[in-house]
């Protein structure tokens, strides 16, 4: 049906998007690679020369690197699980008939639409502050020593915070696709008398398996790149405790003005991050044909 | 459809997720709850019925000019979706109605585009920013949030435009309707709430986005999240006056989120999960 005229009108309409995106795409990866190369620092911008392989030969030699790649890969793994299995959950309690059924949703999923520098502040200063949180409240009532969150447990506490603001978003995509299963189906099974379990492993998980591989890979995505949340609460510490992948990358680069080793370090995010967009595209396209 | 179910497990569920909901949802209650108490109260213990002063949104606005990163968090949200709109629409449109053999490609890149881990290319970006003028202003903080959404913004409008019958296109043609007129009077009214979904998540992303707001800005073009972050050093104690700036910082986002929960689940699985 398309004629010339409209296939050049169609290719003059994408244009902009296309060209832009291309641009926002190349020109900061090309001088991110370029600059991992390079001797570089800020503060002695004139003197700027080839480096080799020694901003990456840095980075891997600097014990906070390793202990910045296992704290994203604990952020990441550790909210995931929260978030997954305390979504399953609520996903499942929401399903049920319930009084008030909207008022609970809206309560439920008001932690998503939170900005990060808020949620962390409101964690820190009222919730998890050892002298005057919520928490330690609680703990003086049980004759406990109150925990001191962020010296203790940096890295805990900033997980706890992060599942906080991811749990509803798990939970809303997660009913939503309970929610297009079959009552029939479900009618069916309980007729043929099963219990909650073999409903739940056979019937539940395999539909919301699909559902599940989605609000893994997105929330991975955002995971992967946690950084305000870290920045209000320990700014990365004590020592690198808290520190992610994203935090040493601006550590380095606007705390130490090391252009170079800013950009390695940069240049190992993006792998990181292309390894789990391989997966999310694959599960994302299968789902365009359908 | 209909299936029994006793009063009594309906009450047992309800009591189950009340619990869980409010639980969820004490922190905001809570920053709430404070930004009406006084400072000496904030930090008295654990307290829900405070003396109601509304005496920290005044001073909020008094001591720390409040209204500046409250526009300027307007400015940008909604500047980068009216620019993002002008060109993600033509472009979703295109490959919605016309689409070539590479259409699939084409939004699988775009979405790829969307990996890329900001920190990654902070250097650049900063670099960038501090050599064209850009850093702390308004304008590049506005492009900046456009571009990061726009993958999100094609991809959203593309599942809604593809749900618009071709058939009545067709019609309209044999109705001897111009390009045109196919455009303004059967085409619009379709696709304006499937643009309008798209604006609104939008808006929450951008209004909620704490890198780049926080990294390219200082004081001049500093939106909320910027705002919010620079009390992270505490001078004094002032969560009070804290609470009142953050609730007003989500009281926006959080009332449009409440109306576009669906278009949210849409928007960020991609269509995956409708």
């Amino acid at each position: 049906m398309a004629t010339r005229q409209t296939r050049t009108l169609a290719r003059s309409m994408m244009a902009p998007s296309v060209i832009l995106l291309l641009a926002w795409m190349i020109v900061p990866l090309a001088m991110t690679l370029w600059f991992s190369f390079l001797n570089y620092n800020l503060l002695n911008p004139a003197n700027v020369s080839f480096a080799g392989l020694f901003n990456y030969q840095y980075f891997y030699t600097d014990p906070a690197f390793f202990q910045s790649i296992w704290n994203t890969l604990l952020l990441v793994g550790g909210v995931l699980l929260i978030t997954v299995i305390g979504g399953v959950a609520l996903a499942l309690l929401l399903d049920q008939p319930i009084f008030g059924q909207g008022i609970v949703r809206i309560l439920m999923i008001s932690p998503f639409f939170v900005m990060p520098p808020v949620a962390a502040l409101v964690w820190k200063n009222m919730i998890m502050h050892p002298g005057y949180g919520v928490l330690a409240d609680i703990a003086r009532w049980l004759g406990v020593q109150p925990i001191d969150w962020f010296a203790q447990y940096p890295l805990v506490s900033i997980i706890i915070i992060v599942a906080w603001q991811w749990l509803p978003f798990a939970t809303l995509i997660l009913l939503t696709a309970l929610q297009s299963l079959d009552a029939e189906q479900k009618e069916a099974a309980e007729m043929d008398g099963a219990g909650f379990v073999s409903r739940f492993i056979y019937l539940v998980v395999p539909h919301l398996a699909r559902a599940i591989t989605v609000v893994i890979l997105i929330q991975t995505i955002f995971l992967l790149g946690v950084y305000a949340e870290i920045l209000v609460t320990t700014n990365g510490g004590p020592g690198y405790a808290s520190t992610n992948l994203p935090f040493l990358i601006y550590r380095t680069a606007l705390l130490g003005y090391d252009v170079g080793g800013a950009s390695a370090g940069g240049v190992i995010a993006i792998v990181l991050a292309n390894i789990v967009a391989i997966f999310l595209m694959r599960a994302v396209g299968k789902n365009l044909d359908r | 459809m209909a299936r029994a179910v006793s009063t009594r497990t309906k009450i047992g569920f309800s009591i189950a997720a009340w619990l869980i909901a409010l639980l969820i949802f004490f922190p905001i209650l809570y920053t709430i709850i404070t930004s009406i108490k006084t400072e000496a109260e904030a930090i008295a213990g654990f307290d829900l019925i405070p003396s109601v002063t509304f005496e920290n949104y005044v001073e909020v606005q008094t001591q720390r000019d409040y209204f500046k990163p409250f526009m300027n968090s307007v400015i940008v949200s909604v500047g980068s979706t009216l620019l993002g709109c002008l060109v993600a629409i033509p472009a979703a449109w295109s490959m919605a109605f016309a689409p070539t053999k590479r259409t699939k490609d084409i939004l699988m890149w775009m979405l790829s585009t969307k990996m890329m881990p900001a920190a990654a290319v902070l250097v650049p970006i900063y670099l960038l920013f501090r050599d064209s003028g850009l850093l702390d202003s308004r304008i590049g903080l506005t492009v900046m949030l456009m571009l990061i959404n726009l993958p999100i913004m094609v991809w959203m409008l593309y599942t809604y435009f593809r749900e618009i019958p071709v058939e009545i296109l067709e019609a309209a043609r044999m109705d001897g309707a111009s390009l045109w007129n196919e455009i303004v009077y059967v085409l619009t009214p379709m696709a304006v709430p499937g643009i309008a979904s798209t604006a609104l998540l939008n808006i929450i992303l951008a209004w909620n986005e704490a890198f780049w707001t926080i990294r390219l800005t200082t004081t001049d073009a500093a939106p909320l999240t910027a705002f919010i972050a620079s009390f992270s050093s505490p001078q004094g104690l002032f969560w009070a006056k804290l609470s009142a700036a953050s609730t007003l910082a989500i009281a926006p986002i959080l009332i449009m989120g409440w109306f576009s929960q669906r278009q949210l689940v849409r928007g960020l699985t991609f269509g995956a999960v409708k």
